[in-house]
C-alpha cells in the first residue's frame, strides 16, 4: 500500500469514528448542548480536558520550540501544565459548584452586572476566536502534507467533520469525541517518541531516555547534544538564561492564561459534583502531562537526529568537532525525507558557497575558516514532530499515525473553542440580554446556529490567516490572563471586590495588555504600525510583549481591589452567593442566616 | 445558626492554608528550582546536566501532577470533616 493509502485509511477511519460518536451522542436539551447533561465521569473528563487542551500548537509545535530553544523554552512545558494547578485550586471547584453553563454567566451574577458579563463575553469571544483560527490553520497544513489535498480543501473537510459532530453533539458529542481523540493523539505521538528513545539510548521510556546516554557515543545524550549544536555555532541545548525577570513572567502569564481560558473551565461544569472537579483536574493533568513529558525527550532527540544525519560524523564518540564539521553530506545525497519536506517549501536549501554540501550552523556564527559562507539549509520548527517518524526511518503507517494524531489535536481543540463562542452568544448575549424570554427549544436552536456561524467564520479566517496568525496564541494567553482570571479568582476569593472593581479591573488589565503588545507587534497587528521594533533592547524592563499578559493580570487585581475598596459593599445577596460557591454542600444551602 | 457558620468559616480558613501551601510548592518547584534557584542548584549532576534542567523540563510537571491529587485528597477529607461534602 502507498505511504498516500495509508494516511487516508488512519485519517479516514479516526474522521468515521469521531462522526459515529457524533450520532451516538446527539444532544437533546440546552443542558445536554452546554454541559453534556452534567454527568460526565472525572477520569473521562480529564481525558477530554486533555484534547481540549492539547491543540495543534502542543502536538505540531512545542516539541520544535524546545529543540530549538532548548532549556530556554522550558516554559511552555512548565506554563501550560502549571495553570492546571491554578485551576483545580483557584477555580474549577467552585464555578463547578456556582452550577451554571457559562464562565460570563458567573461573572454577570457574582458582580450583578449585565456590563460586566458583556466584557466577559467580548473576551473570551476575542481570545477563542484568535486562538481557533491557529488550530484551523494547522489542520489545514497537516491536509496538505498527509493527504496530498491544499490547505483550503483539508480546511473545508476538517470544518464539514466538526460541524458534524459539535453542532449535532454540543457539549455532549464534543467530550466523547475528544476521548477518542485523546487516545489517537497520544498513541500517535509517543510512539514514535519510544522508537527514537530506543534507537538513540536504548531507553523504551522517552522521559528517561532524555537523561540517559547516548549509545552511539557513551556520554549521556544532553551532554553529546551540547557538544553537536556547540560546535556549530548554536548556545547550548542547556544554557542558563539571563533574563530571568521575562523567563518567570512570561511562564506566569502561560499559566494564569491557561486557568483563564473559558473552553478548559467550561469542562469542569460537565462533572457531577465539586469532589469530581477536583479530581478531573489531576486526572487532566496526568494525560496531559503524558505529551509535556514526552515532548522535551523528543525535541533533543530530533535535533541531535537532524544534526547527525547533516554531518554523520558527528554521530559516534568524535575526537575532533571541527573535522567532524567538516564533512557534511553532499546535497545530492539527501535523504528522502528533506525532499518531501522541501515540497511544502517547510525546509529549504540554497548553497551558498557552491561546494554542494549542506552546511547547517547558526548564521551568526563565524565559520570562515571552514570555508562557510551562511547557514544553507533551514528547518521550519513545526515539521520536526511530522517528519519524526521519517527521520526515525520508522514504518509508513507510524505516519499514517501521525497525520491522524495531529488533526485529532487541531480539531479537539477548535471544537471546545467553538463551543465557548457559541454558547457565550446563545446563553449569553442572546438568553441573558437580547431575548431573555427565549424558550428552551429556542435557545438550543440558537446555539446550534451561532455554532455554524462560528465554525464558518474560523473556516474563512484559517484559509485567509489576517497576518498575525504567529501572534494570536499570545493574544489569547494574554486577553485571558490580563482580564478574565483574575476577576474569576477575586469573584470567590473576596466578598469585597463589587461590580465597579471588576468592570474596572477587566478593562485596565485588557487595555493595558493590548497596549504593550500592539506598541511592539503592530496597532490590531497591522504590519509597519508598531512603535517600537520587537527587539528585547527595546522592551521595558525587558519583559516581551508575549510576557506581558501576567503583569496586566497584576493590574487588573490592584485596580479591582483599590476601586471595591472606595465604593460601596456588594449587597448582602451576593456575599451569600460568594459564600454558597465556597461550600460544596447543597444549592446554595450551606450558608444559614 | 453560629455554630454552623463558624463551621463554615474554619472550614473556609484551613481551605485558603492548604491552597496556600500549595501554591508555595508550585512556585518553588517551577520559578524556584527551575529558573531562579537554577545557578544554586547547577553543581548537583542529573543525566548529563543538572537539576535545575530536570525540574525545568520534568519535575516542575510531576510535582503538579502530585500537587493537583494531594489537594483533591485532603479537600475531600476536609469537606468531610466538616460535614460540608455534597
Amino acid at each position: 500500500m502507498s505511504q498516500f493509502a495509508i494516511n487516508i485509511l488512519f485519517v479516514g477511519a479516526s474522521f468515521a469514528l469521531y462522526i459515529g460518536i457524533a450520532i451516538w451522542a446527539k444532544a437533546g436539551s440546552t443542558k445536554d448542548f452546554y454541559v453534556a447533561g452534567g454527568g460526565v465521569h472525572p477520569i473521562t473528563n480529564g481525558m477530554a480536558i486533555g484534547a481540549d487542551w492539547m491543540s495543534a500548537a502542543s502536538f505540531i509545535s512545542m516539541a520544535g520550540l524546545i529543540a530549538a530553544g532548548g532549556y530556554a523554552n522550558s516554559t511552555f512545558l512548565m506554563g501550560w501544565t502549571g495553570g492546571y494547578v491554578l485551576l483545580a485550586l483557584l477555580l474549577a471547584p467552585y464555578l463547578r459548584k456556582f452550577g451554571k453553563f457559562t464562565v460570563p454567566e458567573f461573572i454577570g451574577d457574582r458582580f450583578y452586572s449585565r456590563t460586566a458579563r458583556m466584557v466577559a463575553v467580548v473576551c473570551l469571544i476575542v481570545a477563542s476566536l484568535t486562538y481557533v483560527i491557529g488550530q484551523m490553520a494547522g489542520a489545514g497544513v497537516a491536509f496538505s502534507r498527509f493527504l496530498e489535498v491544499d490547505a483550503t480543501t483539508g480546511l473545508i473537510i476538517a470544518a464539514v467533520v466538526v460541524f458534524f459532530y459539535s453542532v449535532l453533539g454540543g457539549m455532549k458529542g464534543i467530550t466523547y469525541t475528544q476521548v477518542a481523540q485523546y487516545i489517537v493523539l497520544i498513541v500517535a505521538y509517543t510512539i514514535p517518541a519510544v522508537f527514537i528513545s530506543l534507537e538513540l539510548t536504548g531507553n523504551p521510556l522517552p522521559p528517561l531516555g532524555l537523561f540517559s546516554d547516548h549509545s552511539a557515543s557513551g556520554e549521556p545524550l544532553l551532554s553529546k547534544l551540547n557538544e553537536v549544536v556547540t560546535a556549530l555555532g548554536f548556545d547550548a541545548y542547556t544554557a542558563m538564561v539571563d533574563n530571568k525577570l521575562n523567563m518567570v513572567l512570561f511562564t506566569l502569564s502561560l499559566m494564569i492564561g491557561t486557568a483563564g481560558l473559558p473552553h478548559v473551565i467550561m469542562r469542569f461544569f460537565t462533572v457531577p459534583k465539586v469532589a469530581d472537579a477536583r479530581w478531573s483536574a489531576g486526572w487532566a493533568l496526568v494525560f496531559i502531562g503524558l505529551l509535556y513529558l514526552t515532548a522535551p525527550a523528543v525535541a533533543s532527540m530530533a535535533r541531535l537526529n537532524l544534526m547527525t544525519t547533516i554531518y554523520p560524523d558527528m554521530a559516534g564518540q568524535v575526537e575532533n568537532y571541527d573535522a567532524a564539521a567538516s564533512n557534511a553530506i553532499a546535497y545530492g545525497d539527501r535523504p528522502d525525507w528533506i525532499r518531501t519536506w522541501e515540497e511544502t517549501g517547510l525546509i529549504t536549501f540554497e548553497d551558498k558557497n557552491n561546494d554542494g554540501n549542506i552546511q547547517f550552523y547558526n548564521d551568526g556564527a563565524d565559520f570562515e575558516d571552514r570555508g562557510w559562507e551562511g547557514n544553507e539549509l533551514t528547518v521550519n520548527n513545526d515539521i520536526l514532530v511530522l517528519a519524526n517518524p521519517e527521520i526515525a526511518n520508522l514504518p509508513s503507517w507510524v505516519i499514517g499515525l501521525i497525520a491522524a494524531g495531529g488533526l485529532a489535536a487541531a480539531l479537539s481543540t477548535a471544537a471546545g473553542l467553538l463551543l465557548a463562542i457559541s454558547s457565550a452568544i446563545s446563553h449569553d448575549l442572546i438568553k441573558g440580554a437580547i431575548n431573555p424570554g427565549i424558550t428552551e427549544r429556542g435557545e438550543l436552536k440558537a446555539a446550534r446556529i451561532s455554532m455554524s456561524i462560528a465554525i464558518v467564520v474560523a473556516t474563512y479566517l484559517g484559509a485567509n490567516p489576517p497576518g498575525f496568525a504567529a501572534q494570536v496564541v499570545a493574544l489569547a494567553f494574554g486577553i485571558a490572563a490580563a482580564s478574565l482570571f483574575p476577576v474569576l479568582m477575586m469573584g470567590i476569593f473576596s466578598k469585597r471586590v463589587n461590580n465597579k472593581g471588576a468592570i474596572a479591573g477587566m478593562l485596565s488589565g485588557l487595555t493595558f495588555t493590548l497596549v504593550y503588545i500592539f506598541i511592539y507587534k503592530g496597532w490590531f497587528f497591522i504590519p509597519g504600525t508598531n512603535n517600537l521594533a520587537d527587539t528585547p533592547e527595546n522592551w521595558v524592563l525587558g519583559i516581551s510583549p508575549l510576557s506581558i499578559g501576567a503583569v496586566g493580570a497584576i493590574i487588573n487585581f490592584a485596580v479591582a481591589y483599590l476601586v471595591s475598596k472606595s465604593s460601596e459593599e456588594p449587597p448582602r445577596e451576593i456575599q451569600e452567593l460568594v459564600e454558597s460557591v465556597r461550600y460544596p454542600k447543597g444549592a446554595g444551602g450551606a450558608v444559614n442566616h | 445558626m453560629a455554630d454552623e457558620k463558624s463551621n463554615a468559616e474554619a472550614y473556609w480558613k484551613a481551605n485558603v492554608r492548604l491552597i496556600t501551601g500549595c501554591l508555595i510548592v508550585w512556585a518553588l518547584v517551577s520559578y524556584g528550582c527551575a529558573i531562579l534557584l537554577r545557578p544554586l542548584l547547577s553543581s548537583i549532576p542529573v543525566g548529563g546536566t543538572d537539576l535545575g534542567f530536570w525540574f525545568a523540563q520534568q519535575g516542575s510537571i510531576l510535582a503538579f501532577i502530585g500537587l493537583i491529587f494531594f489537594y483533591a485528597w485532603k479537600m475531600n477529607r476536609l469537606d468531610k470533616q466538616y460535614g460540608l461534602e455534597e
